[in-house]
């Protein structure tokens, strides 16, 4: 987003210096008229020695950077209210997994007493479940082990789907053909099927492991957006700065992800939100199923202990049901309005309005841009 | 290259999934570090049968033998399972096919009603907000297709179960069919099955939310289309456009992600009909798994992996049909 130095075919520059005319265009975007000329007629100077006009610091250097990384998005995305919700509430989930593990102390079995009423007892504040134990406690510990999977499964998914649908998109040909049959096996098997058996064969490798269940929930997650990687690449690399670049001869490999995965950004982003919820869905889901194995009590598993204790059949312990329910349904809530506002941080018309250190783009100030994220959505 | 008709190549990539997915499941039971065959012939003889009258017991429930050379044991298996075997239920006793033949029709039951209704309501509720675009309704609306997108099926079920069931009474509590009734087409019987899968087919859709996301996406793209203004300028009824022009092509697209959405939902299934104890596919997949009785356990993914790959094979052999367009560009 930094402005471009004046091209060579800048008029400006060829009427100052039009009364040379021995000079190239390469001296003129110099504006190295002046220097002598050498008696063969050509010129020693190369561009390598101008030095810039602009002095920039190391703070100078820090501060655009922050601007770019930081201030901009942050700013972008606190504008929509969508993403002030989705954003607070993942940041809360974040303190709840970090410093609230601190805070609130585990919970041990006959704690309390059994199947005590949320908002009833001040030392329990969200009840207690059929033994005992504090509610609170549960759904604080389990917060940290969960968004663990969810972290590797989203990186996962998101990762193989990528770099397997821009390779086969972009490459074409014999490996276009392996990479897509293999993507398609993958769209076609049983997501949730194939992750059970799995789960059950790896079950050491599970136990106490969260970095691994969300490896295991992206195994069969991966293959749709491979799918919609593939075909947009197929229209980016017939654009044109993809042909300078291969001009330019740039490895294929920097071309890729340099060059043509930052227009896929938005899409990519949006993704990663959806494949977090995914996870946290189907993990619950097998825990509730009592199929993965467990050390510590999480959501899915006080859910399964839950119904195991026949607790929907009894009167007093919804509480049990209804407390790990809302702490799934709430961080899906908001990690899927966080998605749906990302797309806007990686339009650049929208960014450059809000980044301090560079000119605006659209100087008309045309309103906000239209792009919407459920558009998005609808091309899944 | 070669042009080969794009049905043909579809089909050949179909056959290929089946084959990768029954490869995988040899490799898993065959070759898995744990030994599947291993744990079986292990926990029958805890069970007191000696281990020679174990392993030949495994060795009739399983089409896989364990002492046949690799490339042997691969080639019987295959055959195997494409005549129809699927080895014999540990726990049942009975041959797995017929354990899932008699499981399927209850889940395609619950599935397809659970599909067409959320499908239904999904492209209803999507044209309004597309209609409304902007407006408080579609602020409102979208807000609920977001909530439904972040309630997991399950919840919702368990929630169903604990309220509808337990609290008020207005749904059994469980099973797939009326205790007492004849099995037929009597009135009790018919309106007892459906008494019984209605709390299944509400939870399923949650599915809509995703649906009418989808709708409200396509229906606004059309809008903005050049022809619906000369719709508009040759005078149309509101009607016809809203019909003929904006929900027909808005509608289009919807229809890959419907079938692709009965896939998502077999494998949800094993959730939800654990929930209601329906006894259904995914209900005795799950059963199996509990029990590691693995014959069944795979011959119930081998069954969902064929369901899917048909729905999906289904899917973009007839899209041509329903969009011409489609049709050209192939």
């Amino acid at each position: 987003m930094t402005r471009e130095s004046p091209s060579p075919t800048d008029p400006r520059d060829e009427h100052e210096l039009g009364t040379d005319i021995k000079s190239t265009p390469e001296t003129e975007r110099n504006g190295a008229a002046d220097r002598p000329v050498e008696t063969d007629g050509g010129n020693v100077n190369s561009p390598f020695e101008v030095v810039s006009e602009f002095e920039e610091t190391r703070r100078d250097r820090y501060r655009k950077l922050y601007d770019a990384y930081v201030y901009a998005p942050v700013s972008i995305i606190w504008r929509d209210w969508r993403a002030r919700i989705g954003l607070t509430i993942v940041v809360l989930y974040l303190l709840m997994g970090t410093v609230g593990t601190v805070l609130v102390e585990p919970t041990n079995v006959a704690e309390g007493s059994a199947l005590i009423n949320p908002f009833e007892n001040a030392e329990y504040i969200l009840g207690t479940d059929g033994h005992g134990r504090d509610l609170l406690s549960q759904t604080v510990h389990s917060t940290a082990t969960i968004l663990k999977m969810v972290v590797s499964g989203a990186v996962c998914t998101v990762g193989i789907g990528t770099t397997v649908g821009a390779i086969a998109g972009y490459k074409g040909g014999m490996v276009d053909t392996v990479l897509s049959s293999i993507t398609d096996v993958f769209i076609n098997i049983p997501g949730f099927p194939l992750v059970m058996v799995l789960g059950l064969m790896f079950d050491d490798i599970i136990l106490g492991n969260p970095y691994a269940v969300g490896v295991l929930l992206s195994v069969a997650a991966w293959g749709g957006l491979a799918r919609a990687i593939r075909s947009q690449m197929l229209t980016l690399r017939e654009e044109s700065f993809v042909e300078a670049s291969q001009a330019m001869g740039m490895r294929t490999h920097t071309i890729v992800f340099k060059e043509i995965i930052p227009h896929l950004m938005p899409y990519v982003v949006i993704n990663l939100t959806n494949a977090g919820r995914r996870v946290i869905f189907e993990a619950v889901a097998l825990y509730y199923l009592g199929i993965l194995p467990f050390e510590n009590l999480n959501w899915g598993s006080t859910l399964n202990l839950a119904y195991q204790e026949n607790a929907h059949a009894r009167p007093g312990a919804l509480h049990w049901f209804l407390v790990p329910m809302v702490a799934i349904v709430f961080i899906s809530v908001g990690l899927t309005l966080l998605g749906q506002s990302l797309d806007r941080v990686f339009n650049p018309r929208v960014r450059a309005r809000h980044e301090k250190t560079t000119s605006p783009a659209d100087p008309e100030g045309e309103p906000d841009d239209t792009t919407n994220a459920n558009d998005m959505m609808g091309g899944i | 290259m070669v042009t080969v008709d794009w049905r043909v190549r579809r089909l050949g990539q179909a056959a290929f999934t089946v084959w990768a997915v029954l490869t995988l499941s040899f490799v898993l039971i065959r070759m898995m570090p744990g030994n599947i065959m291993g744990a079986m012939i292990t926990r029958m003889t805890q069970q007191g049968i000696n281990p020679g009258r174990a392993r030949e017991l495994v060795e009739l429930r399983m089409t896989i033998d364990p002492d046949e050379p690799l490339l042997t044991a691969y080639g019987s298996y295959v055959v195997d399972t494409l005549q129809g075997d699927l080895g014999q239920s540990v726990y049942y006793g009975e041959p797995v096919t017929d354990v899932l033949a008699g499981a399927l029709p209850w889940t395609l039951f619950v599935l397809s009603w659970a599909v067409f209704i959320s499908f239904f309501i999904g492209i209803s509720v999507g044209a309004l907000m597309a209609y409304w675009e902007g407006g408080k309704l579609d602020v409102g609306l979208t807000s609920y297709a977001v909530l439904m997108g972040s309630i997991p099926f399950y919840v919702l079920a368990i929630l169903l179960l604990i309220f509808l069931s337990y609290r008020y009474g207005l749904f059994p509590n469980g099973g797939r069919q009326p205790i007492g009734a004849d099995p037929g087409f009597n009135l009790v019987y018919i309106s007892g099955i459906i008494h019984h899968a209605a709390l299944p087919i509400i939870s399923m859709l949650v599915a809509s939310g995703v649906a009418s996301l989808g709708m409200r996406g396509n229906s606004i793209r059309v809008l903005g289309e050049d022809y619906l203004r000369v719709a508009r300028l040759r005078g149309l009824s509101d009607i016809t456009i809203s019909t003929q022009y904006v929900a027909r092509n808005a509608v289009l697209p919807m229809y890959t992600t419907l079938l692709i959405s009965i896939g998502e939902m077999f494998g949800g299934s094993i959730v939800l009909e654990q929930v209601f104890q329906y006894h259904g596919l995914g209900w005795y997949m799950l059963s199996a798994t509990h029990q590691r009785d693995y014959p069944l356990m795979m011959g119930g993914f081998m069954v969902i992996t064929l369901a899917i790959v048909t729905a999906l094979l289904l899917a973009d052999l007839t899209y041509g049909y329903v969009d011409p367009r489609a049709r050209r560009a192939q």
